[in-house]
């Protein structure tokens, strides 16, 4: 599945949903657990899995060997992952506020 | 991304912060999402597929920009300084849409074919909401904004933001909840301008409590950020200036709550800078660059910047106190010659800027960006050696005064109406307080005379007060070039000159 920079992605396991920020060209699956995490609008969990790491509300997450970095816009559990390899929280870049 | 995944983020992650208006009675990022959830249902119900804004600065603004995205359509919000001429003209080629305004009566006088809904009503209808109201994206592509350009010709374009556009911006460079909860901002730039709506969503995803300042004096905003001890602030140059001189004649000290002060919108004088820097020793600076067709900002001096430009023994970094400062990291800022190629360090040239915030496009001749995805910003410039940004001037001739935006195209249309007037131009000669004031060269007929005033007042009748010619001078002959243009260069150092 193609990544687009701005898609929402959701899975059916946990509440945690993502928005991808960066996706260099990037093809493939991101996993929240050990769920597949897709842009289909459908799908809600009925039980949210509360087992796994928390992804925080606004937090960026990357994989640093693609380029990938999602954001997150509903906090759950995790984790996610990417090519095998699960994401790790990147640390923020304060930029003076400008308005 | 959307603007209503940005307002439920707030919601969920600082639902319970006051973060628009006084800390006692202000809306929380709940309660603002609630009535946007209401406000949108309210709007969809009209049919309106525009949601034109028409009134000042207030809690109001912010709840009819989302409810216009929660009923997925756009938000128009339009200058009430505007003469019912020019609003008329705007309001008429608005089909099917509800004006939120402040000014019914006139709102109903210039647009019959329109809703109109009091902007009172509005509010109070909006909050009296459902619990758990959902709200539903309109999905990334849809316009969330639109707002007026001046332009170089008397017809104003709209400029044309998606909502990608202004979440892009907002990612790029704030970071989600990331300001103190007592902090706060105060904005008195006016909504119709683009620095509003960055300005508010900036701060709502920062979570900085807004508070707006509806009318502009320096006394007065100087009294607010002490009675509400505002943290952070969006000036332009003229009430900087402003700002300034009230301190120097008060000889006041400034208020020790303000953290930072970004200023922005026109050029602004190296030594008002300096002043200020001096004024405000505990506060840092921001000098911001952009446009409206990209999402505000695209370069920023930050504090250090400014401080290490005033201290400096470095010539060079003494002079970016008249920099713009450095590209954004999500945009590219680049100075391009006329074969579009990119200039050397300290060569001037176009300044053209590409990114995910970068609209360029306009409801009147869709996208202005070229095939590489650059947008022309149509400013001249230069980069230095450390890609600061230096900008020169506008590549046309519009003139910026006091952070507006003045086609002379239209000033000197009204000027040719007066009786004695053969022949004229119109141009912006610079000013420390204003950045440029309008300055009106007029060539009188043969046997016909008339006076500066006469000719001032002949304009104010007809434009409203901010695009009356400041200076008036009468001269024998406009300089022009072979095929007839006007060397406006020329009457500006002219200008200089006398």
């Amino acid at each position: 599945m193609p990544l687009t920079v701005g898609s929402q992605l959701r899975s059916t396991s946990s509440t945690c949903e993502v928005v991808v920020v960066r996706a260099p060209g990037l093809e493939g699956t991101v996993y929240c657990g050990d769920a597949e995490m897709t842009s289909v609008a459908a799908g809600r969990p009925a039980t949210g899995s509360t087992e796994g790491p928390a992804v925080v509300l606004g937090k960026r997450y990357e994989h640093q060997p693609s380029g990938l970095e999602l954001l997150c816009v509903k906090p759950g559990p995790g984790p996610l992952t990417f090519n095998g390899a699960e994401l790790v929280l990147k640390s923020a870049k304060p930029l003076p506020a400008s308005d | 991304m959307d603007l209503l995944t940005l307002l439920e983020m707030v919601a969920t992650g600082m639902g319970d912060r006051v973060l628009v208006g006084e800390r006692k009675d202000g809306l929380t990022g709940a309660q603002l999402r609630d009535r946007a959830a209401t406000g949108g249902r309210l709007l969809a119900g009209t049919g309106a597929r525009t949601v034109v804004y028409l009134g000042g600065n207030g809690p109001a603004f912010p709840v009819a920009l989302f409810s216009a995205a929660a009923a997925h359509v756009p938000f128009l919000p339009l200058n009430y300084r505007l003469s019912d001429d020019q609003l008329r003209e705007i309001l008429a080629r608005q089909e099917d849409a509800v004006v939120v305004t402040d000014t019914s009566e006139r709102a109903e006088r210039l647009a019959p074919h329109l809703t109109v809904l009091d902007l009172d009503g509005f509010l109070d209808r909006c909050a009296s909401t459902v619990p758990n109201a959902t709200l539903v994206s309109g999905g990334q592509e849809a316009v969330a904004v639109l707002l007026m350009t001046s332009g170089t010709t008397a017809a104003p374009k709209s400029a044309v933001l998606r909502h990608r556009h202004l979440t892009s911006y907002i990612l790029g460079s704030v970071e989600f909840a990331s300001a103190e909860e007592t902090d706060a901002t105060i904005v008195s730039v006016p909504p119709y301008h683009i620095a509003a709506v960055a300005n508010l969503l900036s701060n709502l995803y920062a979570g900085r409590r807004i508070v707006y300042l509806d009318h502009f004096t320096a006394a007065e905003w100087l009294a607010v950020v002490r009675a509400q001890a505002i943290t952070h602030a969006m000036v332009v140059p003229t009430m900087l200036s402003r700002i300034v001189r009230e301190l120097q004649e008060s000889a006041a000290t400034a208020p020790p709550s303000l953290r930072s002060l970004s200023y922005g919108g026109a050029k602004v004088s190296a030594k008002v800078i300096a002043d200020a820097l001096r004024l405000f020793p505990g506060t840092g600076f921001v000098n911001a660059y952009g446009l409206t067709e990209t999402s505000s900002s695209i370069a920023v001096l930050g504090p250090d910047d400014h401080r290490e430009a005033l201290d400096g023994d470095d010539p060079q970094v003494r002079l970016r106190l008249g920099s713009v400062g450095r590209a954004l990291p999500h945009v590219t800022i680049e100075v391009q010659d006329d074969h579009g190629e990119p200039c050397a360090p300290g060569v001037v040239g176009d300044i053209v800027v590409r990114g995910a915030q970068v609209a360029g496009e306009y409801v009147e001749g869709g996208s202005r960006l070229d095939e590489r995805g650059w947008f022309p910003t149509r400013d001249l410039g230069y980069l230095d050696q450390d890609g600061y940004l230096f900008v020169q001037g506008r590549a046309d001739d519009t003139i910026i005064r006091g952070g507006e935006n003045i086609a002379p195209a239209e000033i000197e249309e009204a000027l040719t109406t007066h009786e004695a007037v053969l022949d004229c131009a119109v141009v912006g000669v610079p000013d420390e307080e204003w950045g440029q004031r309008i300055a009106a060269f007029v060539v009188v007929k043969p046997e016909h005379r008339c006076t500066v005033e006469e000719i001032r007042a002949h304009v104010r009748t007809r434009l409203r007060g901010s695009k009356t010619p400041d200076l008036v001078r009468f001269i024998e002959e406009l300089p022009v070039t072979a095929t007839g243009k006007v060397l406006r260069r020329n009457l500006v150092a002219d200008f200089a000159v006398r």
